[in-house]
């Protein structure tokens, strides 16, 4: 197998250039597929039979917390391919993800909350799938914390990818947790195997965000990542060169 | 054995030694973390006598008992094995009805009553639009089967 992509992938001039001629291409998508998932989820969708309108408070959340999920995993495999291969790219696209992760994490706990008081009764539970969801955003917040504790970049990308490799273990534990436990928190209704537990026309618009929440994921990713790698490539000849042309 | 695969081994070592911790805890702690009882649970004993801890399960049908002029309501909790009845005063949310998911928050009382302080609805992964649920209804002659208990 050919693997001089990858190593390529190694070389900060060579992601700030792909980058950059990426993002126009999963912004668009990105924030076209969300506007159509809107659109089909907030008023082509039928009401639920007991939650009414309240429902479509799910076409955030749910796309929210799948995406504070992919977020970690992402952030923990970038920062392990960091630490194994000695990988500064890794690290930066990890240090990139942080802040995402911790914007989706939140959104998902707030929407959650917010349908939870009128449907549940309650805005907030010690419930085991809502308290392992509060510690990955503790895990983000933790990561982006210990991260500013080091002057050197070097020492910060060691120290911080260690944590976020050991906060990977979270990630089952929060998606499992409706199963192996009683939980207030209702099981998937999408992600799991079999028939969604929901409508084509309210499963559709659903898909539709996550799609388009994944696109935006990559492209804020990509554009954080660009000024990442020129703030670590501050000294570098080819960074005044890009930023002249 | 070359650094980068020493690192690689480390990296591993530590997500096996901190999932292995975290699942030895996570089961030692199984009764905290458990969110709440079932009524199969309380009827074996296995639920703390003479403390507060939540009861769930589905309110079955028909037994809701409102008292006129006040807030208390009686209805009976199941797990289509055992039944725990229940007694609470105070408001119920939305979604609380027959056939519907509950969390309780309580004491169980010797008489074998659940005195409830807090009463908050589970909601069941299944979402459909009204029509749908009308003509289940109809197939069904009354509400949808029960697909999962809580």
């Amino acid at each position: 197998m050919d693997w001089s992509w990858f190593h390529r992938l190694g070389s900060p001039p060579h992601v700030y250039r792909i980058a950059g001629r990426l993002v126009p291409w999963l912004g668009w998508p990105a924030a076209m597929l969300i506007l159509a998932g809107l659109y089909g989820g907030l008023v082509l969708a039928p009401p639920d039979y007991q939650q009414g309108d309240g429902f479509r408070i799910v076409y955030v959340h749910a796309p929210s917390a799948w995406m504070s999920l992919l977020v970690y995993t992402t952030m923990g495999s970038a920062a392990a391919v960091g630490l194994i291969w000695r990988m500064k790219v890794a690290h930066a696209v990890a240090a990139s993800c942080a802040p995402i992760g911790a914007s989706f994490t939140l959104a998902a706990l707030v929407t959650g909350m917010l349908w939870g008081k009128p449907m549940w009764g309650t805005y907030w539970q010690w419930d085991p799938r809502l308290t392992s969801e509060l510690i990955l955003l503790f895990l983000f917040l933790g990561y982006m914390g210990l991260r500013d504790a080091f002057e050197d970049t070097q020492r910060a990308d060691r120290a911080s990818a260690v944590l976020a490799i050991v906060g990977l273990v979270n990630v089952p534990i929060i998606h499992y947790s409706v199963e192996w436990w009683n939980s207030l928190h209702q099981t998937p209704s999408v992600m799991k195997l079999g028939r969604p537990s929901m409508p084509a026309s309210m499963v559709v618009p659903l898909l539709l965000m996550l799609a388009g929440f994944t696109l935006y994921f990559a492209a804020v990713l990509l554009t954080r990542l660009r000024g990442e790698v020129l703030r670590r490539e501050r000294s570098a000849s080819w960074v005044k060169e890009a930023l002249q042309s | 054995m070359t650094p980068r695969r020493k690192r690689l081994v480390l990296v591993l070592a530590i997500l096996i030694g901190v999932g292995a911790a975290g699942a030895l805890a996570l089961q030692a702690f199984r009764e905290n973390v458990m969110f709440f009882f079932d009524p199969s649970q309380i009827t074996s004993g296995q639920a703390p006598t003479g403390e507060r801890f939540r009861l769930g399960g589905m309110v079955e049908k028909g037994s809701v008992v409102r008292t006129p002029g006040s807030l208390e309501v009686r209805f009976v909790v199941t797990d289509f094995r055992h039944q725990v009845p229940v007694s609470y005063t105070g408001v119920l949310p939305d979604l609380f009805r027959d056939g519907q998911g509950v969390v309780a928050h309580g004491r169980l009382g010797t008489d074998g009553v659940f005195v409830a302080d807090e009463v908050l609805a589970k909601h069941d992964e299944n979402y459909m639009p009204p029509e749908v649920q009308r003509s289940l209804e109809k197939a069904h002659g009354g509400r949808l089967p029960p697909q999962s208990p809580p």
